[in-house]
């Protein structure tokens, strides 16, 4: 298979499992962004594919050998540290041009490549500045260039954009997915942030205590969450309990009732998909206990028989409750997706 | 590249050359000096092996014993003063700006690198009839004729203390710097004045810090062995004046690898006590 | 009673006290007539002139600026690779080493002193003029071990882990990363060690004292027949020069950070 595979990855730090047999398939030329909770083994298994870190147990294959035994200097990756570890002692052309002096290449190549790659980030005429006196945005693209200075077989980015500024962040976002498409190299990128993921990725990988819970496409992630931990953690979640019978919110709801197995199970539907209507009018009846206005979009946090059901609705819509309002509430059953567990 | 235990033979090439440096160089001879301290004194050379407990023995008696008395006397003293000279001092260093910071820091590191040689010269001619600071007093009209303040006793204490008061500063200074300045404004905000701030809450909190300091300084003092030469009679010689005389000029080394065995045993248990101090202050921590 | 006032108050006093043998010894070094006397009679530079013209003067300078180099150098050689083990490898039994690196500086220095005379007198080396090089090296190689120490802990390594991203090995990470990273502290260390040396007296003077004078040998052997304003030059002009080092070290480099840690491994 062309591109990467992880076959049962682990990795054991004494008696902490970080990285516990993970296995993934990812085609040449995909976004992949690896999500989750800080302390759930993405940073670990990224190492692990760097070289940074070498797996207890399981292999890493690129292209169909086997790299898990290469050093990391000998696998022409490209990667991009969190902080982003640019040489204090070298100006920006000479930080980009690193990967290609250590490699003996000629000094006209060198330069031609890192005007070409100055070019690319839009920081052309740069070349001669110390890193100190660069922005962090700029400094970001340094280190984005300096690990594509060598068209890497894998581009590899560690919390890439998290010292950066909300409205920078997003930019750069775009600019990253933009560059990654452009040049159709596999790219993976750890980060805890799921609008980024949701951003850039063709493929989300959620993991949570040292496993994938969920790898897919990041519509699918927010559309189809494969259990509870990915629901909660992708966008926010209603999660209400089904009953044994089941039961939703103390009535019958037989078009679940097929589905939920004998331990019970979750269901989960997103805010924006719950519709709060007159009293009376809806599925079930509640009261409305708070209400934030963030001028966008208008949250109403309803009580539905001791269960805590959230909605959001733009100012469009008018919901126009307050606190202390009876509501009726319906939740609109192709928009519900049960959850074992 | 994280850190990793060596695996072949050539990772441990590095340590190669300092390791056979240190250990030929200077466990090598720290051993011969052991060896030698149980040596014959020879007439005719420096020594001849032997195994005899005679050099540890002639510590028994009255003068060594007043030497060392005197020795450990003067330690404490310079210990005692330059901690607390230096502690106030170095406390409001750490306030200062970092400009006025460095410009003390390269003044006291200047000060601290100077000979011993250097430092009993400077005092003797300070304390000197023809150059010392009476002839200032007796310019002001305070005294009527200027005379020698050395050798005595005096000028010996003041020449360590000038010689270990640099060191004390820079001892000092990381724990000072590194300490939560929250404490004190919290202090300060219960309305303690500066001064009282000091006192209740710094000096307590520092207090670990200052008898490791004592014990470092003091180990520093007994170390000195031209001061007293220079500035003293024979009377304010220590113990490590005696080590260099019986060493060089009464080319008595077994005696003198004696004593010195004897130091490093005081001494290293000094060191073993600042660090059983210092564990203490980490597991308070 | 105001803080500031208090501070110029101790800071006043301290500063009198560390500057005033020197005031009266710079005083003393510009006499006119050989004598010391202070304030001074005459003004004359002509005693600086005698540490280079004298032949006894001169050589000794020399002695001491050659063992000081030489020393200091190879200080820094021993200290460089057991500093980069330390940082590179997990052993915790090589910590042997940096105690051993350390010990001779916290031990009184009369006992190392006496631990090279007996080595080399039993190697039969005694009083060759680089068996002072090897034991000031070995006296001084804490400076730079600590500030070695200090300067590779302080390399953010993923510098390091980025390097080898970009295909550099051990070797390669060592020469364009990690040697100009600790370069400032190389350079530290090296300074330390060489003003320790210059001023070094009782290591020197068991070892080759009897066949070489360096400076300080000479200033406390010419203190035995009497002063001379000649002594008070040295001084003066040792003084200045290790201002001169230690300021250029606070200039291009951090000096409180430096001596923070100094201390603190110290102990």
């Amino acid at each position: 298979m062309s591109g990467l595979e992880l076959q049962d990855v682990t990795k054991r730090f004494g008696d902490f499992t970080a990285v516990d047999g993970v296995s993934l398939k990812i085609p040449q030329g995909t976004f992949v962004c690896m999500l989750g909770p800080s302390g759930c083994g993405k940073t670990t298994l990224l190492r692990m594919i760097a070289g940074l870190e070498e797996p207890t147990g399981g292999a890493i294959v690129l292209d169909g050998g086997d790299i898990t035994p290469i050093p990391t200097h000998k696998r022409d990756f490209g990667m991009v540290f969190q902080s982003l570890a640019l040489f204090p002692h070298l100006n920006v052309g000479d930080n980009i041009a690193y990967p290609l002096r250590i490699r003996g290449i000629a000094k006209a190549e060198q330069r031609r490549r890192v005007d070409e790659l100055l070019a690319m980030i839009h920081l052309k005429g740069y070349g001669d500045r110390p890193v100190s006196r660069l922005s962090g945005g700029q400094r970001q693209r340094v280190a984005i260039a300096r690990a594509l200075a060598l068209s890497p077989r894998l581009f590899l980015l560690d919390e890439p954009l998290s010292a950066l500024d909300a409205k920078l962040r997003e930019a750069m976002q775009v600019e990253l997915r933009q560059l990654q498409q452009q040049l159709g190299v596999t790219t993976i990128v750890v980060t805890h942030d799921q609008r980024e993921a949701m951003t850039m990725a063709d493929m989300v990988v959620v993991m949570g205590e040292g496993r994938i819970r969920q790898a897919a496409p990041p519509v699918q992630i927010y559309r189809k969450p494969a259990d509870a931990f990915v629901a909660d953690f992708i966008g926010s979640t209603n999660l209400i309990p089904l009953g044994r019978d089941g039961t939703l919110l103390g009535r019958p709801a037989p078009g679940l009732a097929l589905t939920v197995g004998a331990d019970g199970g979750k269901l989960s539907i997103r805010p924006e998909d719950v519709q709060l209507v007159a009293p009376g009018a809806g599925e079930f009846t509640g009261t409305v206990t708070f209400v934030r206005d963030l001028g966008g979009t208008i949250e109403t946090f309803v009580d539905v028989g001791g269960t805590p059901v959230t909605a959001v609705a733009t100012p469009r819509e008018r919901p126009g409750f307050k606190p202390g309002d009876a509501v009726g509430v319906t939740l609109p059953l192709q928009s519900c997706v049960v959850l074992k567990g | 590249m994280r850190r990793e235990p060596p695996r072949g033979l050539a990772d441990y090439a590095p340590l190669a050359f300092p390791a056979i440096m240190l250990v030929v160089f200077f466990v090598v001879p720290f051993s011969t000096m052991i060896a030698v301290s149980f040596f014959q004194r020879d007439a005719a050379g420096f020594y001849s092996p032997a195994f005899t407990l005679d050099n540890y023995e002639r510590f028994l008696s009255a003068f060594f014993g007043n030497v060392l008395g005197f020795s450990i006397m003067l330690a404490v003293m310079v210990a005692v003063v330059c901690v607390l000279v230096a502690f106030p001092f170095t406390y409001l260093l750490s306030q200062a700006s970092r400009r006025v910071q460095i410009v003390w820091l390269v003044a006291i590191l200047s000060v601290l690198s100077l000979s011993e040689v250097i430092i009993g010269f400077a005092w003797s001619t300070l304390f000197s009839r023809t150059a010392g600071i009476t002839n200032l007093l007796v310019m002001a009209g305070l005294m009527g004729e200027a005379r020698a303040l050395t050798p005595g006793f005096g000028a010996v204490l003041t020449a360590m203390v000038y010689q270990a008061l640099p060191y004390t500063v820079l001892v000092l200074y990381p724990a000072i710097v590194r300490r939560d300045p929250t404490l004190l404004e919290a202090a300060r905000t219960l309305g303690a004045s500066p001064l009282r701030a000091f006192l209740n809450v710094v000096v307590p909190a520092l207090r670990n810090t200052i008898v490791a300091t004592l014990i470092m300084v003091f180990v520093f003092a007994l170390g000195s062995y031209l001061l007293p030469q220079i500035l003293g009679r024979p009377q304010h010689w220590t113990l490590s004046v005696l080590i260099t005389d019986q060493a060089i000029y009464q080319s008595n080394m077994p005696f003198a690898a004696a004593m010195a065995v004897f130091l490093v045993l005081m001494s290293l248990a000094l060191v073993g006590l600042t660090l059983l101090v210092g564990g203490r202050r980490e597991a308070q921590a | 009673m105001s803080a500031t006032f208090l501070r110029r108050i101790l800071f006043s006093l301290v500063a009198l006290f560390l500057a005033a043998p020197l005031v009266v010894v710079a005083g003393v070094s510009v006499n006119e007539r050989q004598s010391l006397t202070f304030p001074p009679q005459g003004f004359s530079l002509s005693w600086y002139g005698q540490i280079f013209t004298d032949p006894g003067w001169r050589s000794a300078l020399v002695n001491s600026l050659t063992l000081a180099a030489s020393s200091a150098a190879l200080a820094v050689i021993i200290a460089l690779p057991l500093a980069w083990f330390l940082w590179r490898r997990i052993a915790p039994w090589a910590n042997v080493f940096q105690l051993l690196g350390v010990a001779p500086f916290i031990l009184p220095p009369v006992i190392t002193a006496l631990g090279f005379l007996t080595f080399w007198a039993t190697v039969g080396a005694y009083g060759q003029p680089w068996t002072a090089a090897i034991s000031h090296a070995i006296f001084f190689v804490t400076l730079p071990l600590v500030t070695l120490s200090l300067g590779f802990n302080s390399i953010d390594r993923s510098l390091v882990e980025a390097a080898a991203t970009m295909g550099a090995d051990d070797r390669t990470v060592l020469r364009t990363v990690v040697l100009p990273l600790i370069l400032p502290y190389l350079i530290s260390g090296y300074a330390f060690a060489f003003v320790l040396s210059l001023n070094e007296y009782i290591v020197a003077y068991m070892t080759v004292g009897f066949t070489m004078e360096t400076l300080p040998i000479k200033i406390f052997n010419a203190l035995r027949y009497g002063y001379t304003p000649t002594m008070a030059a040295v001084a003066v002009f040792f003084v200045a020069l290790a201002a001169v080092i230690f300021g250029l070290i606070a200039r291009f480099g951090d000096l409180p950070k430096l001596l923070g840690a100094l201390s603190g491994d110290d102990k």
